[in-house]
This record gives structure tokens, sequence and C-alpha cells, in this order.
């Protein structure tokens, strides 16, 4: 079937004619009808855009001149990325209705290659949350157990591509979420360096750790997004100049003699021995591949948390104030005043967990409190980031758990702090700004994916990258799929 | 230990412009109070000559030529105006304290 094919498999059967684009987006948008009322993946669907894309795409098959290797393939992305012409809501009731004047950056970059847009998936409200529960408009359901979550922000771009409803999708980053959905939805989920992709038109929520990044099906399409969508960017002037190499050029050389760190910090009591002994198995796998293994010592990561939430919530309170009832987005009527509507509208169109960081953000900023909170969590920040430069001068890679479980159930994670302690693994990472990848690791006795973390050094995306491709190359985890509608 | 107030979550809450209803004043207050106590840990750590970091990846200010470009049309731009009126966006009176 199409929709069951990695992109690079696509791409071939599009370039000898035996499928076209049109007949792909078809199956996909076939699927999406059958499946998404299920799943909620989806906020929006472009069909009409996504058949008039691909019928442009296979016009230039025809003509023998296709775009690259994204050339008509179809793909989703959170509704955190500017769409000119098509609503972007991050997940938020306050801007339900808003129609961006311009593209993202990342998004012009898929576009100009040919890809072909078939709508914006469903995440937790501005990009907080770990479970997607937190979307003002409905949840997501996790593909593998319909009733688990699929983990967030990207809940909807993790579950499409599981459910195989996209052949790629692109999600954002800023405290673990693409790599914690891609564990709890058993895909690859990567996670660049800070300021490898632009950020231009990826609606803000903490601007020193955002970062956009892919989900797909195989660790060479997830090269082949990255190498597409990366690159400095003048309308971003946190993107980072650095050159974009061929991620795919070196997939395959194997990793004999790589040195891999494993962090005695990042498997911790209560954490679901299935994860600990699925993930430890990957490690055993990366050394029969010839990797050499080491133990290295993280030794700040468990402040690693609370200096996220700290952190991220400032930041947010920040870049949330825009939304003001003045220029986009709701208002609120019967303000009294200025200040008054500004109230009402935030009150009306903020869920409680946005407003909760909101909150939590705008105390660690104010006055008497900001040295003894921002100010020491920055400092925490520091330390972080020296622990993995130090353990980084003995090691290339450090491979560790993405998560300390698997996906939960509905509503289990109610209370904010066990929500937060998801992120353990993954917020040490956005904090140093290293890329990160998840990739999945095998699946529980009751069927959950567990996914894999990999953690490499600044702008060394290709060995992670190379690292990520040995084991599931030695490896039959993708083969298998959720058992969803007709395929039951 | 922290132990926020209710007097401070209302001070944060005007400061934010978020109007909270009383019901929610008293949830938050407990709900914030949690992660702060959570969050302390962090005042243990002994942080002297530590510099804090703001941004991961070194850099230091990326400029361009301050030459003009063409910006985006204003009929977009006011799309999405709750209220608009003509090339404005209209908004209620700012009272004067």
């Amino acid at each position: 079937m199409l929709t069951d094919l990695t992109i690079s498999e696509l791409g071939a059967r599009f370039r000898s004619g035996e499928a076209t684009s049109t007949e792909a987006t078809r199956a996909y948008l076939a699927r999406v009808d059958a499946l998404d009322s299920e799943l909620r993946a989806f906020l929006t669907v472009t069909r009409e855009q996504a058949l008039a894309q691909a019928a442009d795409a296979d016009a230039r098959f025809r003509a023998g001149q296709p775009l690259g290797p994204l050339d008509g393939v179809p793909v989703a992305l959170k509704d955190v990325l500017c769409t000119r012409g098509v609503r972007t809501t991050c997940g938020s009731k306050i801007l339900e209705h808003f129609v961006p004047p311009y593209d993202a950056t990342a998004v012009t970059r898929l576009l100009d290659a040919g890809a072909v847009l078939l709508g914006k998936l469903n995440m937790d409200e501005f990009a907080m949350g770990s479970s997607t529960e937190h979307s003002a408009f409905f949840p997501t359901r996790n593909p593998w157990d319909l009733d688990r979550v699929p983990g967030g922000s990207s809940g909807g771009a993790a579950a499409a591509v599981a459910a195989r409803l996209a052949a790629a999708t692109l999600g954002t980053d800023t405290g673990g979420s693409i790599r914690q959905p891609a564990a709890f939805c058993g895909t690859v989920g990567f996670k660049p360096t800070y300021g490898r992709v632009s950020r231009y038109g990826l609606i803000a929520f903490a601007s020193s750790l955002d970062q956009i990044g892919p989900f797909t099906r195989s660790v060479e399409d997830a090269a082949l997004v990255l190498g597409t969508i990366a690159g400095v960017d003048p309308m971003d002037s946190t993107s980072v100049d650095v050159p974009v190499p061929d991620y795919r050029a070196d997939l395959a050389r194997g990793i004999e003699g790589l040195r891999i760190g494993i962090p005695a910090e990042y498997f911790i009591d209560g954490m679901d021995p299935e994860v600990e002994t699925g993930v430890r198995a990957a490690i055993a796998t990366l050394e029969r591949l010839g990797a050499r293994t080491e133990p290295v010592s993280l030794p700040h990561t468990e402040y690693g948390l609370a200096a996220y939430y700290l952190i991220a919530p400032a930041e947010a309170s920040s870049n949330l104030a825009r939304y003001d009832g003045v220029k986009y987005g709701l208002r609120s009527p019967g303000g009294k005043d200025l200040i008054d509507m500004y109230s009402r509208t935030r009150a009306a169109g903020f869920g409680d967990e946005v407003k909760r960081r909101v909150m939590l953000g705008t105390y660690a900023l104010s006055a008497g409190y900001y040295d003894a909170y921002y100010g020491q969590a920055q400092r925490v920040r520091t330390l972080l980031a020296r622990d993995f430069a130090q353990a980084f001068e003995r090691v290339d890679v450090i491979a560790a758990p993405t998560t300390p479980g698997v996906a939960f159930k509905f509503g289990e994670r109610a209370e904010p702090l066990q929500m937060y302690l998801n992120d353990i693994f993954a917020v040490p990472v956005n904090l140093a700004g290293l890329p990160g990848v998840s990739v999945p690791a095998g699946f529980t006795a009751g069927g959950l994916p567990i996914g894999l973390q990999l953690i490499g050094r600044a702008f060394d995306e290709a060995t992670l990258l190379r690292t990520a491709h040995a084991y599931e190359q030695a490896t039959e985890w993708r083969a298998r799929k959720p058992a969803l509608g007709a395929d039951r | 230990m922290a132990e926020i107030t209710l007097a401070q979550v209302e001070h944060v809450a005007r400061l934010a412009r978020l109007e909270l209803r009383p019901e929610e004043k008293e949830r938050m207050r407990r709900e914030l109070d949690g992660i702060l106590a959570y969050i302390d840990k962090l005042r243990a750590l002994d942080t002297t000559g530590v510099e804090p970091t703001s941004h991961a990846v070194p850099m230091t200010n990326v400029m361009r030529d301050d030459a003009p470009r063409p910006s985006l049309p204003r009929e977009e731009m006011l799309a999405n105006a709750p209220e608009p009126r003509g090339d404005f966006f209209r908004v209620p009176k700012i009272i004067e304290e």
C-alpha cells in the first residue's frame, strides 16, 4: 500500500511512474476520512489544496523534472507553524480562527521541495503539555491503544505518522515535545540543534528552546526532511550560519568504534522496568554493531526539570503577551477599558495549563523574585550544558531512554507536576541546545512503544542519524503497525 | 520553602493581564505552590561564580543593513483584526489612572 511506504520508497515509485502523487495523496486522504474521526490527529484537512499540489507534482514527474526527493510527498504540520491562507490555531481558542498571512520558513522549504500539504495537526495548547490533552479542542488518541495519550505537545504529528495518515510530519520540541510523543507512538522523532532550523513562522513558546523537527517512519526519511528544512534564515536571527551537510551521505557508514556514553542519571528508580530493559537491550545492540559504550555522568540532571519549568514559562509569559485581542485572534466583548479587554480576552482564550505557565513565568520574572528564580535557573542551565560538554570530551553520542514510562491513559496525569515528570530525560537536551532523536526500540508486553534517545554534539546531526540508522537497520520494530479501522 | 499567597496570585494575575474567577484563584495558588515547592530544589544548588546562560549557542548581534524592504500588505495584516477601522485596529478607551 502506498501509505505504508517510506518517503524514499514513495519517491522511487513516483520516479519510475509506478505511482503518482495524486494516488498517494488520495490514499492518505482516504485513511484520514476512515480513521481520523477516532484518532483526532487533524485540526484542519486541506483536501483541495493537497490535490492541486499533487497534480502539480505529477506534471513535473511527467515532464521528467521533479524537484527532488520530497516532490509529491504528502505531509502534515503541527498547528503551531504558520501556513499562509490556512487556519493556524496553536491548539488554542485564542487563535481558533486565525489565518496567517505568511508561511513559516520551514513550511516554505517543504513546499518549495514539492511536498503536498494534507493539513494541520492537533497539539497541546501553545505547545505546553506532554499528552495533547491540553488542546483546547479535543485530545488525540494513541494509535497503539485508543485509551492512551499519544504524548505531547506534538501528539497529532506523532499519531499521524504512526497511523499512516501522512508520510511525514513536522512537530516542535521545546522540552521534549517531538521526542516524547515519538517514543509513545513508535516513530522516529528528531529535534535538531538549537538554531539549525529557522523559527520564522513558528509561533513562539520559549524562544531559547523551541526547535522544529520531523516525525518519520524511518531514520533515512528524517535525514531527508531535516536536510530540506535546515539552514540559516535571515528572517530568524537565532538561526545559525553553519553549512547543512547531505544528511544521507554517511548514513550507512556504520558505527564501528563510535564511543557511546550511558548516563547513570537517566536510569532512575520508579521508571517503567520494561522501558529500562528495552533501552538496555537497544544499547546492547549498539555494542554488537561495533560501538564502544562507557558510563558517563551528567550530575546536574536532577535539576533540569526545575530549571526548565522556570525558564520556559518565563519566556512563554513574554511571548504570549501578544495575545491581547488587538491585532488578531479572539477579543472578548464588554471590556470597560483596554486593560479590562486584555484580561477578559486572555481569560477566555487561554486554557488552564497556559494560564498556569503564564502565571508561573510572570512570577519568576517579577521584581524581587527574578534573581532567585529565573536568574538561578539560567545559572543551572550553564551547569547542565557543562555536564554535556564534559561528557562529549570522551564520547560522541549519549544513549538513554527517551521517557521514564510508556503512553499513559487519558486523565492519569492530571496533576501538573506528574505530567511534567514525563520530560525529565528530554529537557536537559533543550536547555543545552543539543540535537536529540528518539527511535523505536521495541514494545512492552502490552504492545506499547518504547523509545531509545540518542543525544549528540551541537550541529552533529549526521552522527546521530548514522547511529540511529545503524540501530534501526539491525531491528524489525518499524515493520509492526498499529491495528486501526480496516487494518484490524 | 515556597508559600505563595492569594494576594501574590492576584498581583501576578494583574501583571499578566489575566482575569481569574474567585474559584480559579485558590486553585491557581495551590497549583503554583506545588510547582514552586518542586522548583525550590534549585535554590539549594551553589551557583556562585557560574555565568547565566540565556542562549544555548554562543552568538552575538546578528545584523542586516538598515535598508528598507517591502513589508506584508496592509490589507492582509488587517484581515485577522477583531475590530479594524480603516487602516487602524480599534480598541476600547485607554483610561488614565
